[in-house]
């Protein structure tokens, strides 16, 4: 049981760390995020600087790392990749942007695109020239994805699609962008799905931000009036369009990272300067009781992922990680937040940064948390996979089964 | 990195998992607590032949010398397994006791004794049902005489001796006291888990021997204690697997509404969650078993954070066990209640919760940043 990385990993880490250092600005704290240092917060400068770093990372050899070279990455190996992503993460380095692109289009083209299409389309992804996207869910279809309703008509040598896609990062700077559509709907859900690339400048499409809870607008709706895409960039069989989504779903697991504080770490210290009764919170015996079980679960988190490092490390598939770590996470963010709110006492209402502690960092984690037990699977959703998947028991039967897609119920929520 | 159990110590781990499954299924614990014995001697000997007793002792004190990682193996496998026996006492306590503070002509006597089995330790602190500390103990050593009551004392009925923390002229100190001598009054008592015997047990000025410095015994078993966290947490990790098992495995075979109750999302979900907070336990045990093994400056910690996410996931899987049964998790018959009994003895036998949490922050604000 040890901590140290082999003679080639050390060496791995040692390369990485020599060109961050050469090219990017170190965090001068453990927390420091890349939005906070930006005094142009508009999604064109996020865009502009992320474009500059990705080109520099590319030029360097540093992009895409687990793609092969042919295509513009490294090669790296899984673990290179985990020692990559500590590496950064000590820099203020632009994220997101390229995430959704590289972590799940480019897998999916390299599986499914012609010769022709890889050529053209990945070396640009991987230099960071274009961006994309992707469009799976629905207003009617979320953790059931399989129920989508955008329709795929096939027009000649195009198809025609309508419909909405929600919840789309990005979409109105995006270049291209990965779809699943509904080509059949007399047969059953799974099999009557088509899966294309398109591009997000086609005639038809209409782009609308979606203004969430917290006020701000990361993500859209996208509605496709008789968008026409030809036939050559259907990926995959007509048909066979779920099992080429779970492919890239199988990536977005991978791809998807830490859910974003605040943190134990930040409790800790709000809990150290805030006062309680006439001392400062930390002392107070619930406050440290609630303390502790979040370190245990955020040491918790660290070393499950240590785990599944080495499990890495020794050329392993990562198990379920993924799902335990996400699902405690995000539920722990959310009451971490709440604390931070009710330890202010009545000040906890003001939602001004000028006003209350830490840049009202949990005023604004207790409006986004809800988004965190929902993106990138629901908590029950992972709860399911966890159920099925790794404590082998059997699944809940489904209303659907052996329906026609046609046929299945559905209610007034699902317009 | 290489975050785990290294070949060698996961075949150890296989080798006790296989062996206790023979030697200690559930029925055994079963034995202990429907009658009169206080452990099985036959798994007990069984143990002791297999070398486990002798785990970390010193090959020139008759041990093998082997790690606190292939300690935390073993520790997890008779937790998995419920064996009753005095393992934990003598060799998680009274063992490291004395090779944390024994003389060298205390160690020649004891060590060799317990890395054979022929004596059994165990080590004594509590005073009833109350917090211990170092200011309200009410057993006291003059003049190598010890007057007081413990109660309870793990193992305490058939132990042959103790490690007792009392009070002695420079303050709280540790006595080594022969439990068969005279001045020595002890009694099995019922508890909430009979299948590991707890004892009251009287001095009356029995003689009482200085182990460590005079007034360290405080220090000394915040210390003993940090090391024990983790090897019962490991212990724990394995009952709260056991338990997790046996929930699926009834889940899945019990049919309600015309199907298995394994397909319902609300049992489902339930299991996930147990499973969840097994695997946070179990992280935390890994690097508690790293600091233990190297004696490093974050052993407070990290056996703090083992003990109390092993506390909590033994409860969540011992409880919601019982509750996957319904009322069959209820009934004498089936195991659930073993679990559910040695979950409450271990979340309580290094003091509780509300203890380890003030360690944790304690600790955490002493040394003035975080590593998680």
């Amino acid at each position: 049981m040890d901590f140290n990385d082999t003679p080639e990993e050390a060496k791995f880490r040692q390369e990485a760390a020599a060109w961050l250092d050469a090219n990017a600005r170190k965090k001068e704290y453990a927390n420091q995020t890349w939005a906070s240092i930006l005094e142009d917060k508009s999604s064109a400068n996020i865009v502009r600087l992320s474009r500059q770093y990705q080109l520099q990372k590319y030029e360097g050899g540093w992009a895409c790392l687990h793609w092969p070279k042919e295509f513009g990455g490294r090669g790296t190996t899984p673990m290179e990749r985990v020692i990559w992503g500590q590496e950064e993460s000590k820099y203020i380095v632009p994220r997101g942007v390229y995430e959704i692109g590289q972590g799940m289009a480019g897998p999916v083209l390299m599986k499914y695109a012609t010769e022709g299409q890889k050529q053209r389309y990945l070396p640009p992804m991987a230099k960071g020239e274009e961006i994309w996207c992707q469009l799976f869910s629905e207003n009617s279809a979320g953790s059931d994805l399989a129920g989508l309703r955008m329709k795929a008509v096939r027009n000649g040598d195009d198809w025609l699609l309508n419909g909405e896609k929600i919840w789309t990062s990005g979409a109105h700077y995006c270049d291209f962008g990965i779809i699943v559509a509904r080509s059949n709907p007399e047969v059953a859900k799974h099999k009557g799905l088509t899966f294309f690339f398109i591009d997000m400048k086609s005639p038809g499409i209409e782009i609308k931000p979606i203004k969430q809870i917290s006020g701000g607008s990361h993500f859209n709706t996208v509605i496709f009036d008789d968008v026409r895409v030809p036939d050559a960039q259907r990926l995959g069989e007509e048909g066979d369009g779920w099992k080429v989504a779970l492919t890239t779903l199988m990536n977005e697991r991978v791809s998807v990272g830490d859910a974003p504080g605040p943190n134990f770490e930040q409790a800790f210290s709000l809990a150290q300067t805030v006062e309680l009764d006439g001392e400062p919170a930390v002392k107070n015996k619930a406050v440290r009781s609630q303390l502790a079980k979040w370190y245990y679960q955020t040491s918790g988190i660290t070393y499950t992922k240590y785990r599944s490092t080495s499990a890495l490390s020794r050329g392993e598939t990562p198990g379920p990680e993924n799902s335990i770590t996400k699902l405690v996470g995000a539920n722990k963010a959310q009451e971490i937040a709440t604390f931070g709110v009710d330890l202010m006492d009545a000040g906890g209402v003001v939602w001004d940064e000028e006003l209350v502690e830490a840049d009202a960092r949990f005023q604004n984690a207790y409006m986004q948390s809800p988004s965190m037990r929902i993106a990138g699977g629901t908590d029950e959703i992972l709860r399911n996979i966890i159920a099925d998947r790794v404590l082998g028991l059997p699944q809940e039967p489904r209303a659907d089964k052996g329906l026609n897609f046609s046929e299945i119920p559905t209610g007034s929520a699902n317009k | 990195m290489n975050f785990d159990f290294s070949d060698e110590q996961k075949m150890l781990r296989e080798q006790a998992h296989n062996f206790l499954r023979d030697k200690s299924p559930t029925t055994v614990a079963r034995n202990i607590l429907e009658g009169n014995e206080s452990y099985d001697q036959q798994v007990w000997k069984a143990i002791v032949d297999m070398g486990w007793t002798a785990t970390r002792i010193p090959e020139e004190y008759g041990g093998l010398g082997l790690g606190s990682l292939e300690l935390c193996v073993i520790a997890e496998e008779l937790g998995r397994s419920l064996a009753p026996t005095p393992f934990s006492s003598s060799v998680y306590l009274a063992t490291e006791a004395l090779m944390m503070a024994g003389s060298e002509a205390q160690k020649q006597h004891w060590l060799p004794l317990l890395a054979g089995g022929e004596k059994v330790g165990t080590f004594a602190l509590s005073e009833g049902p109350k917090a211990a500390s170092a200011g309200n103990l009410g057993t006291a050593v003059e003049d190598g005489f010890i007057n007081g009551l413990k109660l309870p004392v793990a193992d305490g009925d058939v132990a042959n001796f103790a490690v007792v923390v009392a009070t002695g002229n420079s303050g709280p100190g540790w006595y080594l006291v022969d439990l068969c001598a005279e001045g020595v009054e002890r009694r099995p008592v019922k508890s909430l888990d009979p299948t590991r015997s707890q004892a009251l047990i009287r001095f009356s000025n029995a003689p009482a021997e200085l182990l460590g410095g005079a007034g360290q015994g405080w220090s000394l078993t915040e210390k003993l204690y940090d090391r024990a966290a983790v090897l019962f947490a490991f212990e724990q990790v394995g009952g709260a697997l056991a338990a997790l098992d046996e929930a699926c495995e009834y889940a899945k075979n019990r049919y309600a509404f015309g199907r298995s109750i394994a397909t319902f999302q609300a049992v489902k979900h339930k299991l996930a969650d147990m499973y969840v907070a097994v695997t946070l336990a179990r992280s935390n045990c890994y690097y508690g078993a790293w600091a233990l093994s190297t004696d490093a400056d974050e052993l407070a910690v990290a056996a703090a954070a083992a003990r109390l996410s092993a506390i909590d996931a033994y409860h969540q899987c011992a409880k919601e066990n019982i509750q996957t049964h319904g009322g069959m998790g209820f009934t004498w018959e089936f195991d659930c209640h073993l679990y559910y009994r040695r979950a409450r003895a271990l979340a309580v036998n290094l003091g509780n919760k509300w203890q380890w949490e003030d360690k944790l922050i304690s600790a955490l604000e002493n040394r003035g940043e975080v590593l998680a």
